[in-house]
């Protein structure tokens, strides 16, 4: 309850309406910014910082709420409007959203992505307040065994999305691991994959991974098929989220803020795994399943979520501990140093109003990203009517920008195009392509945990289960991995009677089902018992 | 002057522009540009200078090149700064990156040894001697850190648990190897009688992700940079062991190497490069604006916020400075047994 006070007194610090001001300054230019593909979060903030030195230590604390929270925020815009992830981060809302956005669905899905942001932010802000103190004592005992573990129930989930055909997504899935191999092997300083080039010793970026893999393979996609005619200009419909929205937006939300808060409260958590885990669990939990991959609120819900929930989370060991677990949140470290504040165990004792401004300011900015952007999702939307050579032209000359500013390497730019042509490449030969941004993102991590790991213990693989969570990771990967197969060995021996009800195993369904429509998916269920019973 | 560089160089690219674009346009829009007019240096500041950071946001290199570039804002000797972040290789990847700037004398690196140990095992073409030096700008000592709950109380502990079984001792710093975070524990082993091919390194990537390994007790001891961790030790949560510098640190409580009976002094730097290819007067403009910024009071302030030694040196004895430290990285290696 002390908490509580001292966070009532924040927020009288916070609210004048001059800090209102910089609040909305923030705002605006960390989502102005944070819109621009290639600029992350942490670059937002790093670009953005300078313009707090002026103000006094509250005034600039609030506009860098703002500018946080704006900047993480503007990176799922361009998602699901252009198909460019803006970050590694909003990758996985790329997926669902753009399809939205196909069908006249942009404003549902940037409404449902600002209002899960906002709620995501908001519960894992008051979690912050109430439970950092515990969280941190867990966070610190993880070491390498429990991220491996952590890994692996990631890799794990990926078989859901391998898409139609098992071999196909294997394939899409190595050539992922391929390309997360190119660099500087991190132990030894070994080129690996690299063929002589320097440029290339740092690793492929994955947002240029991705956005290659997006928007350029589908705008050579398009382009290859212009001698077929111009396709329609996208519409777009009804502005706001119908009630049916809601219904399936609301949990996702939920779901998305318990898988997001902890990761980014996890040394070595980051972004990307909870938004991935969020679309595969929003992916099996879903009712409309077969939405998937045409556009499911739910897939653009859960991750936006997962993403905003995990940037709070990484307030926790900040301002616990003075450790940084993110890029952005290096730069926030920065930031505090500037204000004469430095981050460490004891910022709660020595500056104790500080911080609860500063977490008072994250409610207030959140707060004001919702009201700045939910009116502006319908008129984003609208962007999607500049016929279609028109708004390829546009979403190339963006992901060009895009991959250029992740590292400012006109090389990149090789690397984009490049890649494009392997995007091209899987679409027209039915190559998902998820499982290779999957890949590229996951392997290298999951090494550099393994060998880390290992190089602690001096070889001994036994440590790979020396810590608790470990354990239990694996124990539920197991579970996930044999029950499913035992069940339906016990109802093929003893369930045959069940009949119609039954329906097919899933792996199955799924192997005729996403391709098609929803109408023959439907068609293949109804004829497939009959097939059974030959 | 200014002009006739800009015509000079290799044609800006759009981001560069817009990334500029973005921070005037940013810093108009809020009416928050550094007005502040104080005696410029001669010939006017530095327009649209670009400073690149070879390591995250945040790393040790970034703090201090942000602090170097908010400085020469403050007291206008440079306008329109921009900030770059190019992470990879330790580092050589912003040197390669700043080799190809050629004839840019807008253009700026922030590096140190880790930099100089990078492109020394990457064994790559991008070598520190073919930039253009500017200016050494601190130092700062190592420290050996322990977590609050470690068995090890003083480094003769350590040493001792460390000789008996190296192997499977481990220890961890914030730099690939070459850098100043891994050539400290392999001196120090060297040092104290303990074959440095036997240490057992960790690499983590930065200071960042080497703290929680420290904390969770899961690296017998790890070694970085005395600053970095400040804050964890007034707190409790980490224990210094002993600092590398020659002389005790005021903040903290710890004895150094050499009063423990260890023959070490070690120190890190951090300085500025420039792109090949500068005129004399172009260099000179660099030094000059680098100088200024130096002898301000701000940064003084700076260094004493950071806990940083002042070690300013430019022209030819920072290129021999370099020279000595290129040789310094690869006799160590070498002796060390370590390439």
């Amino acid at each position: 309850m002390e908490n509580l006070t001292l966070l009532m007194e924040g927020f009288g610090n916070a609210l004048t309406l001059q800090n209102l001001l910089f609040a909305l300054i923030g705002v605006l230019l960390g989502t102005a910014v944070g819109v621009l593909p290639g600029i992350g979060p942490a670059m937002t903030v790093a670009l953005l910082l300078p313009l707090t030195y002026a103000l006094d230590v509250t005034g600039a604390l609030i506009m860098f709420a703002g500018i946080y929270y704006g900047g993480m925020y503007g990176g799922s815009t361009t998602s699901i409007l252009l198909n460019t992830p803006g970050e590694s981060s909003s990758v996985v809302t790329a997926l669902e959203g753009n399809k939205m956005a196909k069908a006249g669905r942009g404003s549902q899905a940037l409404a449902t992505a600002a209002i899960g942001s906002f709620v995501a932010g908001t519960l894992a802000t008051i979690a912050l307040v109430f439970v950092a103190p515990f969280v941190v004592a867990i966070a610190i005992g993880l070491g390498a065994p429990s991220y491996f573990a952590m890994m692996v129930f990631a890799f794990v989930a990926v078989s859901t999305v391998l898409g139609s055909s098992r071999i196909r997504g294997l394939a899409s899935l190595f050539i992922g691991l391929t390309i997360g191999l190119v660099g500087l092997d991190v132990t030894t300083g070994q080129p690996r994959l690299t063929f002589g080039q320097p440029l290339l010793s740092g690793g492929i970026d994955v947002v240029v991974i991705a956005v290659a893999l997006f928007a350029v393979g589908e705008a050579l996609w398009i382009a290859a098929h212009l001698r077929h005619g111009t396709p329609p200009t996208i519409p777009v419909g009804v502005p706001w989220m119908g009630k049916d929205d809601w219904k399936r937006s609301w949990k996702p939300w939920l779901r998305g803020t318990v898988i997001g808060f902890p990761f980014g409260a996890i040394p070595a958590g980051g972004a990307e795994i909870p938004t991935f885990l969020s679309y595969v669990t929003e992916k099996k939990l879903s009712k409309h399943p077969e939405q998937f991959g045409h556009g499911a609120i739910e897939g653009v819900a859960g991750p936006e979520a997962a993403n905003n929930a995990s940037a709070a989370g990484t307030l926790v060991p900040l301002l616990t501990l003075g450790l940084p677990t993110t890029a952005t949140a290096a730069v926030m470290i920065a930031a505090f140093n500037q204000y004469g504040i430095p981050p460490g165990p004891l910022l709660f004792q020595t500056h104790p109003v500080l911080v609860w401004t500063l977490i008072a300011s994250l409610f207030i900015g959140n707060t004001l990203l919702l009201a700045l952007n939910l009116p502006l999702a319908p008129l984003w939307a609208k962007l999607l009517r500049i016929p279609r050579p028109y708004l390829y032209a546009g979403i190339l000359f963006f992901a060009t920008l895009g991959a250029y500013a992740a590292d400012m390497q006109a090389f990149n730019i090789v690397l984009l195009l490049l890649l494009g042509a392997l995007g091209y490449m899987a679409r027209r030969f039915g190559f998902p392509v998820l499982p290779i941004i999957v890949g590229a993102i996951l392997g290298p991590e999951m090494e550099r945990q393994l060998r880390r790991a290992l190089q602690i213990s001096a070889g001994d693989p036994a440590a790979l289960l020396s810590e608790p969570l470990a354990v239990v990771v694996y124990t539920v990967i197991v579970v996930f991995l044999v029950v499913p197969p035992v069940i339906k060995a016990l109802r093929r021996r003893f369930g045959r009677g069940a009949g119609p009800t039954d329906g097919p195993p899933e792996e199955e369904f799924d192997a005729f089902g996403t391709q098609t429509s929803d109408g023959s998916a439907r068609v293949i269920r109804a004829v497939r018992p009959s097939r059974r019973g030959k | 002057m200014p002009i006739t560089a800009r015509t000079m160089r290799p044609r800006r690219t759009a981001g560069t522009i817009f990334l500029a674009g973005a921070v005037v346009l940013a810093l108009s829009a809020c009416g928050v540009t550094s007005a502040k007019n104080t005696e410029a240096a001669v010939g006017g500041p530095i327009e649209n200078l670009q400073v690149m950071i070879p390591n995250a946001p945040g790393s040790g290199y970034d703090v201090t090149g942000r602090a170097a570039v908010k400085v020469m804002d403050d007291l206008d000797l440079a306008t329109g700064t921009e900030v770059t972040n190019l992470a990879g290789a330790g580092g050589t990847v912003g040197l390669a990156r700043t080799l190809t700037e050629t004839g840019n004398a807008n253009f700026l690196l922030m590096m140190g040894l880790g930099v100089v140990g990078a492109a020394y095992t990457n064994e790559g073409d991008a070598k520190v001697a073919d930039a253009t030096p500017i200016a050494g700008l601190i130092e700062e000592a190592g420290a050996i850190f322990v977590a609050a709950d470690s068995p090890y109380q003083t480094i003769d502990d350590l040493v001792t648990a460390w000789k008996a079984d190296p192997s499977t001792f481990a220890v961890g710093g914030g730099s690939s190897p070459g850098g100043p975070d891994h050539l400290l524990p392999m001196q120090l082993a060297d040092a104290v009688g303990i074959d440095p091919t036997a240490v057992n390194y960790v690499a983590y990537d930065g200071g960042g992700e080497l703290l929680p390994a420290i904390l969770g007790g899961k690296l017998q001891f790890g070694a970085s940079g005395y600053g970095e961790f400040l804050e964890q030790v007034k707190s409790g949560d980490l224990r210094v062991l002993a600092v590398t510098s020659e002389e005790r640190v005021p903040v903290i409580d710890a004895p150094t190497l050499t009063e423990e009976g260890i023959d070490l002094v070690f120190t890190n730097w951090r300085g500025l490069l420039a792109a090949p290819g500068l005129t004399d007067a172009e260099i000179a403009r660099l030094v000059d604006a680098v100088t200024a910024m130096h002898d301000s009071p701000e940064w003084k302030q700076v260094l004493e916020d950071n806990s940083w030694t002042d070690a300013f040196i430019t022209g030819d004895d920072f290129s021999t400075f370099l020279t000595e430290q290129d040789t310094r990285v690869a006799d160590v290696l070498k002796t060390l047994g370590l390439v």
